[in-house]
């Protein structure tokens, strides 16, 4: 975008042309994700993830919007219309649901790897903070959806998460209560409560997609950041999106599908609960209740909050929780390293690979039985989450030495040979 | 780095970063075969999702109705339902197949006898369904008391189309007769559609 | 002073979160050691479901139709009297392998008939099965709550194989030395049968197969108890997804695609990158 080097659009026939004048689609784009959009050279696959966000958003609502032609949403017809009409009935309706069920624990996946990236690489940082807060709003956006989502075949965890989440707001002091019943319509879950979170639940991924096309326009300013944290120097540095990185994501897309594929075809209830195929019961709680395996890790740190202390335990485990996601949008104040990559900062590394263990083990105990051995891990590992972003990052990025950085992102690519020579050939050139 | 020193052949040409690209042109094939295979899958993909939106099992599965005809009397119709649509079931008196065997065919919009519009042997069992061809609205003439219209037969209100005892259209902007569905007699009295 | 307080505040909120915790943490090890959690009476006796092979098992499985057949037959035979498969309907029963004339006698001969509401008079009555109603809901006046059984085999961790165990595990006494601990989670209630499958030990449906012989197959199989039990189980990994086969099929056709697919596109995205170091 702002690399003069970008190549520019020019419209190969009249029609292209006379569009372009009137309305410049193409050209936006041709800039945005084609050739006219200069990115990094050096991008591992890691950088494939953006792209797998997007495609899992375009599953979710396409197969999303053809399952809702079938789906009755009443406490009464709703289970009967997922799993009898939908999975028996309709044409093809056992793969678009089981596609649709899929499709949200892959785009978690591919969305946590994404932060992840984000987090190694430090591309939350300046200039690319808005990227970063608007990637957040997007993963808020996204959990509410998934929540609202899995409620909707109205099985046994359907309902008792939706009266646990909605619980979470009766720790509310004074309104508590009032909101509850509020969110419910009620004073359980019922057709009220079902009828809004499906009209939310066809709703808010519009909304996604909305906040991504901001989130990609904000990434544009800067241009993409890269394996070394690097800023662009120079032409040398940069390819084309197209047809380098189209051709790049096409393979990344490929491995995608594979591997969800399998999960749809071939064990499309490995990530589910059976609990969730015995018809809601509100007489009844499940021996055992969890949340889907994307929640775990912050469900383990709301049950991590056992003690009273000024506040009571209930209210801490839900700020607590809210607070782990929140934190978020201000960890591009909290690390002040000007070193991006954690490839060139030795503490940070260590750091980031510790927290990626502690949010595994942090899912880990979310997804078990709360039995003591697997609060005490929680109370542990929750600890150290906190820590991690608000005591151990600021702390690190003061004290730490980075290593050398590389010139230029081409001197990185090539080794230091590489890039002096690079610079005689540029000048013969 | 040693392709570098080699110098640029003539099938290739310098990238961006300095380095020898192969000829564009020899790297179309792959591109192609991929970029094709992926289009076909892609309209692959979307056969299930049209096909989701062709009616369900459960819909064909209700694709039979069973009428008993013991209490219509001469002259009288009743309405059942077919495939969630009106079924007019019609026992006609002497009169009305005389006056439907009357009309020559050939004047006809959409030329049919009596016959050919009911079963072998029960000529007086006029079965159709109760959907105006025009626009799909339910002619009047099925019920009890309703206008049966200037031919004897239907009466379409919404748009003024009318049909003569054989549920033939006579007048108005229907192009076709009243469509007669599928059925078989398993008794003189038990009729069975679809 | 503000701008100290400012540039600390992280830490204090992030120390305040971990006190909270440490707190907690200090509670559960003093809770644990005041009270070391005991071993409950479900713990030490619940087993774990057996080993049960299907042909549906596996990510290529197929369904035995012969053996879906004679799972039908024990489910008509045994277990309709109490449990409901209300998300199956006769017409399904084709895909069993019988006969569009076999399905229509099936579902006429069905126990159970179909209410329907007479809107003249406005009362119930009831009808005959049609091959395209779903199979009738069972009322059942006895203890316990026998659940539907469409999808027990996902309902449940290990379907099938908690199904099999189940139905043969009635006889399976505990070890004694391990049931001496709990004498109370040893004292079945009367109108409960000890079965060391059930999540509570304790369940309220009898055993319902018991002799061999108890359902005749049509196929000369010998229906001994485990046989029965075996394929009942496998009609039921049947009613709960009967397009399980199909979706395998797919599914080898869509990853051989796929892996083509992949193949190629990663074949494009060499010849792009070819002479471009990254």
């Amino acid at each position: 975008m702002s690399f003069p080097w970008a190549r520019h659009y020019e419209p190969k026939n009249p029609v292209m042309k006379w569009v372009d004048d009137r309305l410049p689609l193409p050209r936006f784009v041709y800039n945005a994700i084609g050739a006219g959009y200069p990115v990094p050279r050096n991008l591992n696959y890691f950088w494939n993830f953006g792209i797998l966000a997007g495609l899992s958003l375009v599953i979710q609502i396409v197969t999303g919007i053809v399952l809702a032609m079938h789906f009755h949403s009443s406490a009464a017809g709703a289970f009967e219309s997922v799993n009898g009409t939908i999975m028996r009935d309709v044409n093809a309706g056992w793969f678009l649901r089981f596609a649709h069920a899929n499709g949200a624990s892959m785009f978690f996946i591919v969305v946590y790897i994404h932060i992840f990236r984000g987090l190694h690489y430090g591309s939350y940082k300046a200039p690319r903070e808005m990227v970063w807060l608007l990637g957040v709003v997007i993963f808020l956006l996204m959990m509410a959806t998934a929540f609202m989502g899995y409620v909707l075949p109205w099985g046994q965890m359907s309902f008792w998460g939706a009266q646990v989440i909605t619980g979470f707001f009766s720790a509310i002091p004074v309104v508590g209560d009032w909101v509850r019943v509020w969110l419910l319509g009620g004073y359980a879950p019922d057709d009220a409560t079902l009828n809004r979170f499906f009209s939310l639940h066809y709703l808010l991924p519009f909304v996604i997609a909305g906040v991504i096309i901001l989130h990609i326009w904000a990434l544009h300013i800067p241009g993409s950041n890269n394996p070394t944290g690097v800023e662009v120097k120079g032409e040398q540095d940069t390819v084309p999106f197209h047809p380098y990185y189209t051709a790049k994501d096409g393979f990344g897309v490929g491995i995608f599908l594979i591997l969800f594929s399998t999960l749809i075809f071939f064990y499309p209830d490995y990530l589910g609960h059976p609990d969730n195929y015995i018809p809601a019961n509100p007489l009844s709680t499940p021996a055992h209740i969890v949340p889907e395996w994307y929640f775990w890790p912050f469900y383990a740190i709301l049950r991590a909050f056992t003690a009273d202390f000024i506040l009571d335990a209930k209210l801490w485990g839900v700020l607590a929780m809210f607070g782990s996601i929140l934190l978020l949008f201000f960890l591009p104040w909290l690390d002040r390293s000007p070193v991006r990559s954690a490839h060139y900062r030795p503490m940070y590394r260590v750091a980031f690979w510790v927290l990626v263990a502690d949010v595994l083990i942090l899912g880990w105990c979310g997804g078990s039985p709360a039995e003591p051995f697997y609060v005490i891990t929680s109370q542990i590992a929750a600890a150290y989450y906190f820590a991690h972003f608000l005591i151990i990052v600021p702390i690190i990025s003061r004290i730490e030495t980075p290593r050398p950085l590389p010139n230029s992102i081409t001197e990185a690519v090539l080794g230091d040979e590489g890039g002096s020579r690079i610079t005689a050939t540029a000048a013969t050139a | 780095m040693a392709t570098f020193e080699e110098g640029v052949s003539p099938g290739q040409t310098v990238g961006p970063g300095g380095e020898l690209l192969e000829n564009p042109r020899r790297r179309d094939y792959l591109t192609y075969a991929a970029a094709s295979v992926a289009a076909v899958g892609a309209g692959v993909v979307v056969l299930p999702l049209v096909n989701s939106m062709n009616p369900s099992a459960d819909v064909l599965a209700l694709s039979t109705t069973e009428v008993n005809l013991d209490a219509i009397e001469p002259g009288q119709a009743i309405k059942a339902s077919f495939r969630k649509q009106p079924l007019f079931v019609r026992n006609l008196t002497p009169a009305e197949i005389a006056q439907a065997d009357a009309v020559p065919v050939s004047s006809l919009r959409d030329p049919q006898t009596l016959e050919q519009r009911t079963a072998e042997g029960h000529k007086n069992w006029l079965i159709t369904l109760g959907v105006c061809t025009h626009l799909g609205c339910v002619p009047l003439g099925a019920g009890e008391g309703e206008s049966k219209g200037p031919f004897g037969g239907y009466f379409c209100p919404c748009h003024g189309s009318a049909y003569d005892t054989a549920g033939r259209i006579r007048q108005g902007p229907a192009p076709k007769n009243l469509e007669v569905p599928k059925y078989n007699f398993t008794s003189d009295t038990v009729v069975v559609v679809g | 002073m503000t701008s100290i307080f400012l540039r600390s505040i992280k830490f204090l909120i992030g120390l305040g979160f971990v006190f909270v915790l440490l707190l907690a943490l200090l509670s559960s090890i003093t809770g644990l050691i005041k009270e070391p959690p005991k071993q409950t009476a479900e713990q030490a006796l619940h087993k774990h479901p057996k080993e049960l092979h299907l042909a549906s098992n596996g990510p290529l499985g197929k369904f035995d139709i012969g053996q879906l057949q004679r799972g039908f037959k024990v489910y008509k035979e045994v277990c309709a009297t109490c449990h409901s498969l209300n998300l199956i309907a006769f017409r399904n029963l084709a895909d069993l392998g019988y006969s569009e004339a076999q399905v229509k006698k099936i579902a006429k001969e069905w126990a159970i008939k179909q209410p329907v509401f007479d809107e003249k008079a406005g009362s119930w009555g009831e009808r005959d099965n049609l091959p395209s109603d779903r199979f009738p809901k069972v009322y059942y006046a006895g203890t316990g709550n026998p659940p539907d059984l469409s999808l027990i085999t996902k309902a449940r961790h290990d379907g099938a194989a908690y199904v099999y165990s189940l139905l043969t595990g009635y006889g399976e006494k505990p070890d004694p030395a391990v049931a001496a601990k709990f004498p109370e989670a040893m004292k079945t209630p009367d109108g409960m049968h000890f079965n060391p499958y059930f999540a509570n030990l304790n369940i309220a449906m009898p055993p319902p197969l018991t002799s061999e012989g108890q359902v005749q197959f049509d196929d000369g199989t010998r229906p001994t108890v485990d046989q029965m039990a075996k394929d009942v189980s496998a009609f039921l990994v049947w009613t709960a997804e009967p397009t399980l086969q199909k979706r395998h099929e797919a599914g080898l056709a869509v990853l051989i695609f796929l892996l083509i697919a992949t193949g190629l596109a990663y074949g494009a995205y060499l010849t792009v990158w070819r002479g471009m170091k990254h």
